[in-house]
């Protein structure tokens, strides 16, 4: 299982002979998530690790866009061109307006089994999760969730790497004989790749075959979330998270002031989420938000794998921690060996100071 | 639904409670066992002893399927000092028996496959039910339980307290007093992984072979106490305990001892490279004969460590705690054959049947030994740094005669302790072990 | 009404450990837990069932030893759980697994009565993959629901059900038709502690266990590693990086003089990074 990861025995040391029927499958998809207009990011980042697949096997990179009609589409058709797509497969229809399991499913399968794509990407988003399961069952294909990396190789087949056990260890997964190979990818895990302004590819318009007669699930409201209540940890540019060494919830202040200073956003270690001391929704980590900051800053934390798979990401990583033995300095870049509760508000009035006197300068 | 009653209510789910409810199950009784941890085991980490002769008088053929660690081969028990042990090793070929006497064994896994076997024997056996309550009729006798889970009370002839060293079920009724300081050792306990073939080739080990020891000396500070390093088969245990009396009186952190415990010269490469995964503190009623509470009374008795039974000298626990529940088990249900009720008188027969066992043999032979050593700091302090003395001076050559250095020992000896003193303490020591 | 909830026994994750030098799991003394994301869903339907009337059957697939979850579920109040447990089901995906699932499910329903709601948990914590659910869902042909916040109304004699479900960017309020597929968000609810004749009847109830046969699987290429797709060519630890971090100094430094040299260093480090640092920070 994609999921509890075994090295498999003879099986996996087998010689791929992929079926017949299988063979005409070619070329990398993405499936480019389109929430009420906007282009999910993750999808951008999928197009971007999509390209250098499809380089590697001499095929072409498409986006798959659906929606209820093509005049809201043409941004997302764009984006995908911009960020890497040859073409795009556009497929309309008014039941396909908002996301539904069952009309999306339905519009996929009906996708794939038209133009047969090799490779199949989604995002792991709540969307992407909900759709990738579906689609992978009724085609009865393999689907590795999460994935870390991806590769095609030797043998022209996907080779899609993922944490196993809880984080601790990563495995690598084939789908050796079942078409489209399909995996999922959490946002930020991959790097955004720089966009081509103005370049265009193909515009491959699809009319998917769909009823909302046959459809039994009704949207009745769409209630977005306010931004308040977003933690915006997954994009932001400065992140501060405080783990464990903070001792006290009340101390987790400490790691709010610095990112308010910073205009960042602040998080915290699995462990303050199973003591009540934050909401889920700030943990990062493998089982939280992959963050790929410019700054991180991590204080108190003790930087277990799990962790680091959903930090390595930053371009600069600050630890402070007071165990040197900590395995959060084997791969952070800078450190300190200091208690973060003092060291905190120090940092805090440092950036502060800084701040008042770039105000007088500028 | 008309409220069952069962033959007997079994409060706690370790060695003792589980021989209890086991062996009632295997005589047909209806038996009820309560355990407060998610699973049987599960407040129980850390590694430990199994004596086999304890556990083969209840399930004579637990060598099939019950998870033991290493059968052990070889026991060393050291006096330390600050740099160095001074020690005995035995080590025989003749533990390699077929049914080997003892085993480390892994609580957590053991207790889980204990419960089994009484749950196969036809005990019922509720988890994460804990008893909140005696209940008790108009004259006191006790005849069930209250438990946290709402539903009404839980009725039973008799009520078996093996609920631990500092259970409150039978604190709360009055029926036992609290622990006192000097009567309760803490013992606090480590796991370190390595991997077997680092583990045998550590310690001289093939197969399931496994190594004891246990250690004594400067290590407690002067307070009563022992450590222990146990083999498993991808883990090591390791703990240090002491009164927790004097934990108190000296001020030192339990967990401080352990560490330095663990980096010992004697210690540390016996662990190193290896990962701290579990750690545990427990409570250890070391007062020995002269702390044994009450023990049974109208429609209840206490087994296991409830009932204080652990011989601290030879560092025995669970064989005690097996047997005395295994002894609990038997009068219940003799008493219920002879159908006569389960009244304080009928339930003295449980007394009258250990104090012919080894258990309260062994526990009123030992009966001074904890008031000597709390008296006499010094024996677990002065010897072990006059024992490593003695055998620094007579190993090391350096061109002193062997007379010379023969006297060099005795002399410290005298210097240190006085020949009287010295008298005096193999005389205590002799009369506390007769 | 009749409720099915998949429950799965995982390893307690946050005690898994990797052995430093080998690189091998060490399993020793790791205890299982029903995956903490079921328990939200069997809370739910137990809710559904003391509201609505009818059974809750609980579901596993796995080794004979998860039957210490099933009997677990029972304690909470379920009614009746199935343990589908086979070597031919050793190694299966989550597509191999949502068949086998299914079919159970199909032979549950013939036995005791077509279910009109199946739950799982929104994910498990031992595979994270979060496609099971789907995968059963779709097997059976029911409507598929997943990250369900909430179940505002079911009725059961017209087979409609209003429920809200966590989207991209917000919640959907959503009407569809019975039998559906549930996954449960997590945070919706607190598990129940089950009453004494609960756990009572949850320790004496005989688990229905199913082999492959039993549960009416009567091909099984579609099982274990011979029925899933995927397939596991490596497992290994992650790479150290080739540095550790450069230590700043603080010997004999202040915390606000240790703070400047962390700032100095994010500056010779990523000098750009610095400078915007500021700026943001001044509000541009």
């Amino acid at each position: 299982m994609s999921g509890t990861a075994r090295p498999a025995s003879g099986r996996a040391g087998m010689k791929k002979e992929l079926p017949e029927h299988f063979r005409a499958y070619r070329h990398v998809w993405v499936f480019v998530e389109v929430e009420h207009g906007a282009v999910h990011p993750v999808s951008l980042e999928l197009l971007g690790e999509g390209r250098k697949l499809a380089d590697k096997l001499g095929a072409e990179l498409a986006g798959v866009v659906l929606g209820g009609e093509e005049r809201g589409l043409r941004d997302a058709v764009t984006a995908a061109w911009e960020h890497g797509a040859d073409l795009v497969y556009l497929g309309t229809d008014p039941v396909l307006d908002q996301y539904r399991n069952e009309p999306y499913t339905r519009a996929m399968t009906q996708l794939v089994n038209t133009y047969k794509p090799e490779i199949l990407l989604l995002g792991a988003t709540v969307l992407g999760r909900d759709l990738a399961g579906a689609i992978a069952t009724t085609l009865l294909t393999g689907l590795t969730a999460d994935c870390t990396e991806l590769a095609i190789d030797d043998e022209r087949s996907l080779a899609a790497t993922r944490p196993t056990f809880g984080g601790s260890l990563l495995c690598t997964i084939h789908t050796l004989n079942f078409r489209p190979q399909m995996a999922t990818v959490r946002p930020r895990v991959m790097a955004m790749p720089r966009p081509e302004p103005g370049r265009v590819g193909r515009l491959v318009p699809f009319r998917p075959e769909l009823r909302e007669e046959d459809i039994v699930t009704k949207v009745l409201r769409y209630l977005p979330d306010r931004d308040s209540d977003k933690a915006q940890l997954a994009y932001a540019d400065v992140v501060v998270a405080g783990g464990m060494g903070l001792r006290s919830a009340e101390n987790l202040q400490l790691v709010r002031n610095l990112a308010a200073v910073l205009r960042g956003e602040w998080g915290g270690s699995r462990p303050l989420v199973q003591k009540g001391w934050m909401t889920a929704d700030r943990q990062i980590g493998q089982t939280g938000k992959t963050i790929r900051p410019r700054l991180y800053i991590a204080a108190g934390i003790s930087g277990a794998i799990q962790h680091r798979v959903g930090v390595e990401g930053a371009d600069l990583i600050l630890a402070i921690n007071t165990d040197p033995k900590a395995p959060i300095f084997d791969f952070a870049h800078l450190g300190v060996v200091a208690d973060a509760v003092e060291l905190l508000p120090a940092l805090t009035e440092a950036f502060g100071r800084r701040l008042a006197v770039n105000r007088l300068a500028g | 639904m008309e409220q069952e009653r069962f033959d007997a209510i079994v409060v706690g789910a370790g060695p003792s409670g589980n021989a209890a409810a086991y062996t009632m199950a295997r005589e047909g009784l209806n038996v009820l066992q309560l355990e407060r941890g998610e699973y049987p085991g599960s407040k129980n980490v850390q590694g430990a002893i199994l004596y086999a002769d304890a556990l083969e008088r209840i399930i004579p053929d637990f060598r099939d399927d019950a998870p033991l660690e290493r059968h052990v081969v070889e026991q060393r028990v050291w006096m330390m000092d600050d740099a160095s042990h001074t020690g005995m090793h035995y080590r025989s070929d003749g533990f390699n028996e077929e049914r080997p006497n003892r085993y480390t064994i892994i609580r957590a896994q053991f207790d889980r496959w204990f419960s089994r076997k009484v749950r196969e024997a036809g005990a019922t056996v509720l988890c994460e039910t804990t008893v909140t309550e005696l209940l008790r009729d108009g004259r006191g006798k006790v005849i069930g339980v209250l438990t946290d889970r709402h539903g009404g009370p839980l009725l039973a002839d008799v009520v078996v307290l093996a609920e631990g060293v500092n259970g409150l079920v039978g604190q709360r009724a009055g029926l036992r007093p609290e622990l006192r300081p000097h009567d309760v050792a803490l013992a606090v306990k480590e796991m370190h992984f390595l991997p077997q073939e680092v583990i045998e080739s550590r310690f001289n080990l093939a197969g399931d072979e496994g190594v004891v020891i246990e250690a004594m000396g400067t290590i407690t500070r002067g307070m009563t106490g022992t450590a222990f390093l146990y083999t498993n088969r991808e883990s090591i245990s390791v703990g240090i305990g002491c009164m927790v009396g004097d934990f108190a009186e000296r001020k030192v952190s339990p967990y401080a001892l352990l560490d330095a415990f663990k980096s010992h010269p004697s210690i540390r490469p016996l662990l190193a490279d290896s990962e701290v995964r579990e750690y545990a503190a427990h409570l250890i009623p070391e007062g020995g004969y002269k702390a044994i509470p009450q023990l049974t009374g109208d429609g209840w008795l206490a087994v296991g460590d409830a009932g204080h039974f652990v011989n601290a000298v030879h560092r025995e626990g669970s064989n005690l705690a097996m047997t005395s529940g295994r002894v609990a088990g038997e009068t219940v249900a003799w008493l219920k054959r002879r159908r006569e009720p389960c009244t304080a008188a009928g339930l003295a027969e449980y007394r009258r049947r250990l104090e012919a066992s080894f258990v309260m043999k062994d526990m009123r032979k030992y009966r001074g030994i904890p008031a000597l050593l709390h008296r006499n700091r010094h024996l677990l302090d002065l010897y072990p740094r006059l024992a490593s003395q003695a055998a620094q001076t007579w190993l090391r050559v350096d061109g002193v005669d062997k007379r010379t250095k023969e006297n060099q020992i005795l002399g410290s000896l005298r210097r240190a302790r006085g020949l009287r003193g010295l008298m005096g303490d193999a005389f205590r020591l002799a009369r506390a072990w007769r | 009404m009749h409720i099915v909830v998949c429950i799965k026994q995982v390893p307690d994750s946050a005690q898994i450990r990797v052995h430093p030098v080998t690189n091998t799991i060490m399993r020793q003394g790791v205890p299982t837990i029903i995956n903490p994301y079921d328990l939200f869903a069997l809370e739910e339907a137990l809710r559904l069932r003391d509201q609505l009337g009818g059974e809750v059957t609980v579901l596993t697939m796995g080794p004979p030893m998860a039957e210490d979850s099933l009997r677990k579920a029972l304690t909470f109040g379920a009614d009746r759980a199935v343990l589908l447990t086979d070597r031919f089901f050793a190694g299966s995906d989550t597509l191999a697994t949502s068949f086998a699932l299914a079919q159970a499910i199909r032979r549950i329903g013939e036995t005791w009565g077509e279910p009109r709601i199946v739950f799982t948990g929104k994910q498990t914590i031992d595979g994270d993959t979060a496609q099971v659910g789907p995968g059963i869902a779709r097997r059976l042909g029911l409507s598929q629901l997943t990250y369900v916040a909430a179940i505002d109304e079911v009725d059961p004699a017209a087979g409609t059900m209003t429920l809200r479900r966590r989207a991209e960017g917000g919640v959907q309020e959503l009407t569809t038709r019975l039998p559906v597929l549930i996954t449960m968000l997590e945070g919706t609810n607190e598990m129940r502690r089950g009453k004494v004749a609960d756990a009572l009847r949850a320790a004496r109830a005989e688990i229905v266990t199913w082999s492959a046969a039993k549960a009416g699987i009567t091909d099984v290429a579609m099982c274990g590693l011979r029925g899933s797709p995927t397939v596991v060519k490596r497992v290994f630890a992650p790479a150290a990086r080739a540095e550790r971090a450069v230590l700043v100094e603080t010997q004999d430094r202040s915390p606000g003089e240790i703070a400047e040299a962390l700032i100095a260093g994010i500056g010779t480090r990523l000098p750009a990074l610095h400078d915007d640092l500021l700026r943001a920070a001044a509000g541009y």
